[in-house]
């Protein structure tokens, strides 16, 4: 217990990175994941075709190997960025894949109508998807949107080998230190990543509450 | 092309192809003395690996210059096979005749009490802890932890320099902490040596850190990098044995002895890590008399 006290700024300052890795990868992979479900539902072959190889080859690959790619990748062709912005861009990459299919499902439970409708009063494609259709896609997928939230929040970890000192390498390290407190630090260190988990199961279930749309 | 897109996969690999292409050294490039019906007390285990004529020997399979096997060859190369094939040879074991068995850090001690492997030589550093469990003869060499850098980078002479600077080693070494906690250098940890010197050369990190005969092995390979100052800590690597045979632990330390008063041992450096530019052979180690 006490090696957990002596050694909280330590904790802490990898679980902020930890966080960080969480929050800005999660909100650029939706961003991504959004602009790639509106392609895949999109009127134009191109860009749907597009947007299903995205998919396809990002969903099927191991996020370590997507790592290796960005991580050994980028500064061989001339980009030099810091090993968390890699970190970023290699999370991001992955798990917009995940977000993009989770929003598609979302779309295709709304009634045909609705898009429909959004034509008939002359929307662009763009505006129907925008103003009608993505805003109830959102509420229908909150809960695997959270689960995909809750595994990128697991995946993070794996920027420990690829030169980010999170909250995974601090336990590797304090394990190299007290070899000891081996129990306390594992259990330590899950207990922050189970607040982390919580945190964002709560919130999904306070959003769903607050968003259900009776059918 | 096809060097590009392995890049993508691994940087294991890539360090590997890096590697194979540059060539490599050691084992058997040193004219092994075999002993012709050498002699030892009866019931020792030197006497039944001479009978037999054949020992199995734990080496490390990653590391360039110490102990490394070319990916698609049957033989490793470097300074501990080269030593290994000097101990071997006193019993009368042609360098052939050896089974090469691939140790990792942590599977050392096991192996040995299990007798997986007869002897272990893997950059295997001696220590009070290791030496309850397992016999360890020597040190046949005496390195500590070093820095590798771009042979073109100026601003790092030392770890005094380090400061605010990335050091890539190994995710949860010492070798980081102590980088760290010594000179105040922001840590990169990586999954493996070869990943790390693969960001040293692409400029993602400024230095790698670990013992300095294996950052000495991997400046042997590529001319691009240099191992700068001195050591910050000692590490003496010893040849590990079944723990309470002092006989083989008197060959042991006797064989070493005897290489470096030959010269053996000089020539098994310079064909090894001695390779590397700007790294003499150091002085000869003195083993430690009393055999545990």
């Amino acid at each position: 217990m006490n090696v957990l006290i002596d050694n909280l700024p330590k904790i802490i300052s990898g679980f902020w990175l930890t966080v960080q890795l969480l929050v800005v990868s999660g909100i650029v992979a939706t961003l991504l994941g959004t602009l790639l479900a509106g392609m895949r539902v999109s009127p134009v072959p191109v860009l749907q075709r597009a947007g299903t190889a995205y998919v396809t080859v990002f969903r099927n690959t191991p996020l370590l190997i997507v790592f290796l790619i960005i991580v050994t990748g980028l500064p061989a062709v001339g980009l030099q960025y810091s090993f968390f912005v890699r970190a970023i861009i290699s999370l991001s990459l992955y798990t917009s894949a995940f977000v993009c299919e989770a929003l598609r499902s979302g779309i295709n439970a709304i009634q045909a109508g609705q898009a429909e409708a959004a034509r008939a009063i002359g929307m662009t494609f763009g505006q129907s998807l925008r103003l009608i259709v993505l805003p109830q896609a959102f509420r229908a997928v909150v809960p695997p949107l959270a689960s995909i939230l809750i595994a990128l929040t697991k995946n993070t970890a794996i920027a420990e080998v690829f030169g980010v000192t999170e909250a995974s390498y601090q336990l590797d390290s304090l394990v190299r230190d007290f070899p000891t407190a081996l129990w306390w630090l594992f259990a330590g260190i899950a207990f922050g990543y189970m607040i982390i988990v919580f945190l964002i199961a709560g919130g999904a279930s306070l959003l769903e509450r607050r968003w259900t749309v009776t059918r | 092309m096809r060097k590009s897109s392995l890049r993508l996969l691994g940087a294991g690999l890539v360090a590997a192809l890096a590697l194979t292409a540059c060539g490599s050294s050691g084992g058997g490039q040193t004219d092994v003395k075999v002993a012709e019906n050498p002699k030892f007390p009866a019931g020792s285990s030197m006497e039944k690996f001479a009978k037999a004529k054949k020992i199995k020997i734990g080496i490390k399979f990653d590391q360039p210059g110490i102990g490394y096997k070319k990916p698609g060859t049957d033989t490793p190369t470097g300074f501990d096979v080269a030593m290994a094939e000097i101990i071997a040879g006193g019993m009368g074991i042609e360098p052939k005749n050896i089974e090469w068995v691939e140790t990792v850090s942590k599977n050392r001690e096991p192996f040995l009490q299990k007798g997986t492997v007869d002897l272990v030589l893997a950059s295997y550093s001696i220590t009070p802890e290791r030496r309850q469990v397992v016999g360890q003869a020597g040190p046949y060499f005496v390195t500590g932890q070093g820095l590798l850098i771009r042979k073109d980078d100026k601003s790092i002479k030392s770890g005094a320099d380090l400061k605010g600077k990335k050091v890539c080693s190994v995710t949860g070494s010492t070798s980081l902490k102590q980088v760290e906690e010594k000179y105040g250098a922001n840590p990169a940890p990586f999954g493996s040596y070869s990943e790390c010197v693969t960001q040293l050369k692409n400029k993602s990190v400024d230095a790698v850190t670990t013992d300095e005969a294996i950052l000495q092995g991997y400046a042997a390979e590529d001319k691009d990098l240099v191992t700068v100052g001195k050591p910050f800590t000692e590490e003496r690597y010893g040849i590990g044995f079944k723990k309470g045979d002092t006989g083989m632990c008197k060959y042991l330390t006797d064989s070493i002895n005897k290489s470096v008063s030959d010269g053996d041992w000089k020539k098994a450096f310079d064909a090894t890590l001695g390779k590397a530019t700007d790294v003499k052979a150091p002085a000869a180690p003195k083993p430690d008399p009393s055999c545990q």
